[in-house]
């Protein structure tokens, strides 16, 4: 396709598009005013599945679906950062030398610590109730997990952060997602109805699947940004350079993930 | 009264927002941004979106910065990796 024909392409669509666009904003109901036709039907859709929290019940309820998509996003960012930031065959781990840290930073991270895992936890199992949810509650907490860093070094966070499990738990958060949509299917309902059980208005147990997908996402979440975080800080803390500024690969080809080789080569050139 | 909240938080926003802008260095841009994140997560909250302000809290003004310096971080060691070439063999 040629530079011109693509552009007569995008001009067409362009031109489609803007007067779609303008026909749906003159459709719209007024800026501002008392009446919300999608606030009503969202509320009451909201309520007739006890659901308090309207945003769960829109985000999880409403559209679980799109959040399926949302979710998938997270997955595959985290993912592809994964599979960027790997250490590379000419690069070698070197252990981070312990810092002093201030007694009352120290005091202070560790009072956090508990309190801020507490609130993400809370926020996770609260989204059908009050404000938050999987996504929020899931950062708050892995947030908190990296207090430990500040608290004391890398090697206190690396002891309570086997990566593989949270690999493993970002997996399952999504597939639980997927799974939870698919339960639905075999009950005889659509992908991803409300088919739970809606329990009593504004306890724990109410919105039917709403506190499970949100356990899922939160999940996936905490899982994601704590093995995103412990990515960034290898490559910051851990993963030096290679010396010589060659090409990456080039030269030694025979050790892979060895450090030790990688140690020998260097005494090697130096 | 929640007239003024907003209006508070929104040169509160402005103005870190501008100060984000104008700082080059990507290592003082950090907690500016982190100031940034906490002043859009009180403008969510007086525009009575909480659950967008406590999205904006934990990844504007926690995650996001941290990201950035440790980017600074690995970038700035990349010269400083030539220099320890010496140290490389060492015990």
């Amino acid at each position: 396709m040629s530079a011109r024909v693509r552009l007569w392409v995008f001009l067409v669509g362009a031109a489609g598009f803007a007067v779609l666009f303008a026909v749906a904003c003159f459709g719209l109901p007024a800026f501002g005013t008392v009446h919300h036709p999608y606030g009503v039907r969202a509320v009451h859709a909201s309520l007739s599945h006890h659901t308090a929290n309207v945003i769960a019940s829109v985000n999880f309820d409403l559209r679980a679906f799109d959040t399926l998509g949302e979710e998938t996003i997270l997955f595959s960012a985290v993912l592809g950062t994964v599979v960027l930031l790997r250490q590379a065959r000419d690069e070698h781990r070197k252990d981070p030398e312990p810092a002093v840290v201030h007694p009352r930073v120290r005091r202070f991270a560790l009072l956090m610590l508990p309190l801020a895992l507490l609130v993400g936890l809370y926020v996770i199992a609260h989204g059908q109730v009050s404000p938050g949810g999987g996504f929020q509650g899931g950062v708050v907490a892995a947030t908190a997990l990296h207090l430990l860093y500040i608290a004391a070094d890398y090697r206190a966070l690396e002891r309570v952060r086997p990566l593989t499990l949270y690999e493993i738990g970002e997996a399952a958060g999504e597939v639980a997602y997927v799974i939870t949509g698919l339960a639905a299917v075999l009950a005889g309902s659509a992908f991803l109805a409300n088919v739970l059980p809606f329990g009593t208005f504004a306890t724990l147990s109410s919105g039917g699947t709403v506190p499970v997908l949100n356990a899922a996402v939160g999940l996936e979440v905490v899982s994601g940004v704590v093995v995103l975080l412990a990515r960034f800080l290898d490559q910051a803390v851990e993963i030096e350079e290679p010396d010589d500024g060659s090409p990456r690969g080039a030269g030694n080809s025979g050790d892979d993930e060895d450090n030790g080789d990688d140690e020998d080569d260097e005494r090697e050139r130096a | 009264m929640t007239d003024v909240l907003i209006v508070v938080a929104l040169l509160l926003v402005a103005g870190a927002a501008t100060a984000a802008v104008l700082n080059r260095d990507p290592v003082r841009q950090a907690p500016v941004l982190s100031f940034l994140g906490l002043a859009l997560a009180l403008l969510f909250t007086f525009l009575q979106a909480p659950d967008v302000a406590l999205s904006q809290l934990a990844v504007g003004s926690a995650v996001t910065p941290l990201m950035i310096l440790l980017t600074v971080r690995k970038v700035r060691r990349r010269p400083g990796g030539r220099r320890r070439r010496g140290q490389a063999g060492g015990p």
